[in-house]
């Protein structure tokens, strides 16, 4: 028996090989989302939860990773909309290289502030898109709608946060 | 903020909230995930289940004629 059919029937040593082979991979891809590493392992963990939960749902002859990708990405948006007013973007996240030192922090945390106040499908697209550059074919895949409404979401994610800006009285020329 | 056109704007974000590259899972989380699937919670029964299970024990104590009709039908 293939390791998915295993995995689709309940047994628990083929879902820990699984575990032990995706983790990483879905770790990754959650911490692009969530920009926080204890997050993201929490979110790891609750996305395999999901996973193993629904097993039974699963095609054993279809794509694994695309599948944990899109549940990843399911529970990283849920995260994003539980707490939207609640964190902020980590200052040092460990794996990453720090925000531009040529710019200055105002200018940075008015930029950060109007990112923040992107409701949460927004966010999780213009993240990908914008900061992480990931192809719109990947976002749509693993976000579970077409591109064209990755485009779409892109378009008004960027609207909204110029019309942020502009509140915030953010003129990018002045204070870059 | 009309001098902020969308590719100012996306240079902006970049600069001032950097990707992330190459993240790193430092250790295994297996062990969460066992402790995870440890804490299964039990299943819930649902209220209208209990609101059901009221009803019928009512009817036994007030109607017990009812109580071989009952057992008929289970």
């Amino acid at each position: 028996m293939e390791l998915l059919e295993r995995f689709a029937a309940g047994d628990l040593e083929a879902f820990e090989t699984l575990f032990r082979l995706h983790q990483k991979e879905v770790y990754g891809w959650i911490v692009h989302i969530v920009r926080d590493s204890g997050i993201a392992e929490d979110l790891t963990v609750e996305t395999f939860w999901r996973i193993y939960r629904s097993r039974a749902r699963f095609d054993p002859h279809g794509n694994f990773n695309g599948w944990a990708r899109r549940i990843a990405t399911n529970a990283a948006l849920d995260h994003l909309r539980r707490s939207r007013n609640e964190t902020e973007l980590p200052e040092e996240l460990p794996a990453a290289p720090q925000p531009d030192p040529a710019i200055a922090s105002e200018t940075r945390l008015c930029v950060r502030n109007a990112f923040e106040a992107l409701p949460a499908k927004y966010r999780l697209v213009a993240v990908l898109a914008l900061i992480e550059e990931e192809p719109y074919e990947n976002i749509a895949a693993a976000a579970g709608i077409s591109v064209a409404l990755v485009k779409v979401r892109v378009f008004r994610a960027v609207r909204m946060l110029r019309k942020r800006l502009a509140a915030l009285n953010f003129s990018g020329g002045t204070k870059l | 903020m009309s001098d902020v056109n969308e590719k100012e704007l996306r240079e902006l974000l970049r600069r001032s909230i950097a990707p992330v590259e190459n993240p790193e899972l430092e250790h295994d989380l297996w062990p969460r995930m066992l402790q995870r699937l440890d804490q299964q919670p039990i299943a819930r029964i649902p209220w209208f289940d209990w609101v059901l299970a009221a009803l019928l024990g009512a009817v036994c104590l007030f109607f017990p004629g009812m109580i071989p009709a009952l057992l008929y039908h289970f």
